[in-house]
């Protein structure tokens, strides 16, 4: 099956692009997703565990299994919290 | 009223949202670009949001201050896209009977939106740019509440 991952500010700023679409295994789940993408980008986050992600803008959680189609956003942190 | 827009935002957008309020107590907040932050000499900022994802979100936190206080309206604007020094980036406006909750459901708001909402700043300062990130573990953590 094929997913679309959008990225947004400074992820899309490591990666160089706003979206891309990736094959995966039917039945995968976010965790899975995510542990394949950052493979590629490491630098997204230090702890996988903490990546945010929204799918089909609603935010999910990793154990989530996804479908053909789906569209994951990946969210990097927000702005609040330090000021 | 919930609004992520690119027009400039003044202090006159709050006459259009509670001007016609006989509710006791109006709470506005402004945000407004910083011109030095953590030493720098800030230039502009530039705001980024998943905009049908921010709409969304923007109104969850005006419906979960609704369910937590006795408020009337809670509306939300935030601009995005290049913010100057000086101008309005966020507007929040809580109208209600009594100060107290108008006052406890805006702190409420911002916080949310700040840690929820998934609009992003670039801060562009003298000798660079920088994405203002909160500290990751506290996001995950909370926007699945």
């Amino acid at each position: 099956m094929k997913v679309n991952i959008r990225l947004f500010a400074s992820y899309k700023d490591i990666a160089g692009k706003s979206n891309f679409d990736i094959d995966l295994p039917d039945g995968s789940t976010v965790d899975f997703l995510v542990k394949r993408v950052l493979q590629h980008y490491p630098e997204f986050i230090k702890k996988p565990e903490n990546l945010v992600v929204a799918v089909n803008e609603e935010y999910s959680e990793h154990r989530f299994i996804l479908s053909d189609g789906d569209n994951v956003a990946f969210i990097p942190p927000v702005s609040g919290g330090i000021q | 009223m919930i609004e992520v827009t690119n027009r400039v935002l003044d202090y006159n957008e709050i006459c259009s949202i509670a001007g016609n309020h006989c509710s006791g107590a109006v709470v506005t907040f402004f945000g407004v670009t910083r011109k030095f932050n953590n030493n720098r000499n800030v230039l502009y900022l530039e705001y980024e949001a998943y905009q049908p994802m921010a709409d969304k979100l923007l109104s969850r936190v005006a419906c979960e201050a609704k369910k937590k206080w006795p408020i009337e309206k809670l509306s939300i604007i935030h601009r995005i896209g290049r913010i100057e020094v000086g101008e309005i980036s966020l507007i929040v406006a809580v109208t209600s009977s009594h100060r107290k909750e108008a006052l406890t459901a805006c702190e409420y708001a911002i916080d949310r939106i700040k840690t929820i909402v998934p609009i992003w700043k670039k801060e562009f300062f003298e000798g660079g740019d920088v994405w203002v990130e909160s500290l990751e573990d506290i996001s995950m953590r909370e926007v699945l509440q």
